[in-house]
């Protein structure tokens, strides 16, 4: 087990001054991967340097699919920005929005009526799971299992269509509206999540029955991209794979939003900090996700959908920073308003982003093969990595 | 302990409140210090973000934010400088790691440079780029028409 109080020798000994010469070493072989590669996920290019089969570092060059989310958003009022954060993560389209909205409502001083928190935290949970159920098929797809794919995308897809259902869309989810919700639930919105909830329980052991004792999966994750919990702060790395490494931290408990306090839930963790924790860690919360589901369908209170905003959203000077536990890790907006209808900055702070630094580190003295493991793991959308 | 830094630097921070968060207003010279204090003495291990807001028409034309958040106290808190353009700031790499791409997004967004990054350089744009698109003065349609008919054979991209 890895101390997590540690770092490891790569940033203890990380040189400023002389840190990329030794791409000039004669032994070094110096290839490309991607950006156009199937197991990077989206257009990630990333530089090896390998010595023999082995990975002595890495550089990632991102940034292709830059379309200047934050310079569209000074040009928009707050109201049109909204549908453009669903097209960062476009796989978890109903938490992005959630961040945006609640950030913009803790602006402007107004909090979503109870309804609409409660829907709120059904479709963010359910997206969650699309979100892991998504990741799982591609990641086990990447290590070379094709089995996982069809089963997590069939089920996806009863997800999918209860967002379909709601709001038209199946990927970016528009759902959630600067004060509350966008729709009122469909008729048998309720029964329908509880009978996907029920259909998908067994389904998630089927996925486990697949892989947790699987050998060739055990022998492809465990061990491999190894990171300690201090590196992982230290790295600023959040959600699940800072969980695997054994740090207890999820923004739904650490600092509450939506109304996440009334329900109960744990926060699964890790110990060893490989690809085969963050496996576990996330199958875990899959099972947490329908705990908090099952918990808040029953409860759904009567009333108003939207809290009392004006028709034109013009918050005061000044300026917040929110964030939420999105699938992927910490997802934040800082926004500053100039008291205009148009918000004067908005910074969204991308987990995966962020995440995506910590791969040097985590294929240091790796195989190259194993570098598509790390890549599968960490969970990146690069739609949001380039934004 | 906002209340010990003040008392330790006097009239070089400000700490202020708006919407129940916590921010303090530091002298750009203080940066540095406050920073590894933060980290060192205060326990904020974790750098969430690195940002910043250009106002053009002040004298100071960059406000600069570091947000940080601390495991142990389960609280978060935003440093906020101004610096004018061409200024530079020290890079907080040796503090926390993460802080590497938040960084050259800050310097590709603003052209803002930090003294000691191991890696200064675009992150999101191409290489060659000219102009830093988060920059007020740069319109929302302009582009770096030279580099786009060097490296894509086109015209223009719009």
């Amino acid at each position: 087990m890895t101390d997590p109080n540690t770092l490891s020798p790569d940033l203890e000994t990380l040189d400023l001054e002389t840190h990329d010469k030794t791409f000039l070493d004669a032994n070094e072989l110096v290839i490309n991967m991607g950006p156009q590669h199937p197991a990077t996920h989206g257009v990630l290019r990333v530089i090896l340097r390998l010595d023999g089969e082995k990975v002595m570092g890495l550089e990632c060059v991102i940034g292709y699919l830059h379309r200047g989310v934050e310079k569209i958003a000074e040009n928009r009022t707050y109201t049109m920005f909204n549908p453009y954060v669903d097209r960062m993560d476009y796989v978890a389209a109903v938490s992005n929005g959630l961040g945006y909205c609640e950030a913009v409502e803790k602006l402007l001083n107004v909090e979503a009526p109870p309804r609409a928190q409660y829907v709120r935290v059904i479709l963010t949970e359910l997206n969650r799971m699309a979100s892991h159920q998504l990741w799982l098929g591609t990641h086990a797809l990447d290590i070379g299992a094709i089995t996982p794919l069809f089963y997590t995308f069939r089920d996806r897809e009863e997800i999918l269509k209860i967002f379909e259902k709601y709001c038209g869309a199946r990927l970016t989810t528009h759902a959630f509206r600067i004060g509350g919700l966008q729709y009122e639930t469909y008729e048998g919105f309720e029964k329908e999540v509880k009978t996907f909830v029920s259909f998908v329980r067994p389904k998630i052991d089927e996925y486990e029955e697949l892989l947790t004792t699987n050998r060739i999966w055990l022998e492809r994750t465990k061990g491999v991209g190894k990171i300690s919990g201090k590196d992982a702060i230290a790295l600023g790395v959040t959600g699940p794979v800072l969980r695997a490494s054994g740090v207890k931290w999820d923004i739904r408990k650490a600092l509450p939003y939506a109304n996440y306090k009334n329900f109960d839930f744990d926060i699964p963790t890790g110990e060893n900090g490989d690809t085969y924790d963050r496996y576990l860690v996330r199958m875990a919360e899959f099972r947490q996700s329908l705990r908090i589901i099952e918990q808040a369908v029953d409860n759904i209170p009567e009333g108003p959908i939207m809290a009392k905003v004006p028709k034109v959203i013009k918050p005061p000077v000044g300026e917040i920073y929110h964030s939420i536990e999105a699938p992927k890790g910490e997802l934040g907006f800082f926004i500053v308003s100039d008291g205009s209808t148009q918000p004067y900055r908005i910074r969204v702070r991308p987990p995966s982003f962020v995440n995506l630094q910590a791969l040097d580190v985590m294929c240091r003295g790796q195989l190259v093969a194993d570098v598509i493991a790390v890549i599968g793991t960490l969970d990146i959308v690069l739609g949001e990595v380039d934004r | 302990m906002v209340r010990t830094l003040k008392g330790k630097y006097g009239s070089g921070i400000e700490p202020l409140t708006y919407l129940g968060q916590n921010y303090m207003v530091v002298d750009r010279s203080l940066i540095p210090e406050i920073l590894q204090v933060l980290h060192n003495e205060e326990h904020f291990d974790y750098c969430v973000d690195i940002t910043a807001v250009h106002y053009p028409a002040r004298e100071k034309q960059f406000d600069l934010l570091w947000i940080l958040y601390s495991f142990a106290r389960n609280e978060r808190i935003r440093v906020k400088t101004q610096i004018a353009d061409g200024e530079t700031v020290p890079s907080s790499v040796p503090i926390w790691a993460t802080t590497n791409w938040l960084e050259r997004e800050v310097f590709d967004m603003f052209g803002i440079k930090f003294d000691g990054h191991p890696d200064m350089k675009r992150i999101l744009l191409p290489d060659g780029w000219k102009g830093h698109p988060l920059r007020k003065d740069y319109g929302i349609l302009q582009q770096d028409n030279e580099w786009v008919q060097i490296n894509l054979g086109i015209e223009s991209g719009q």
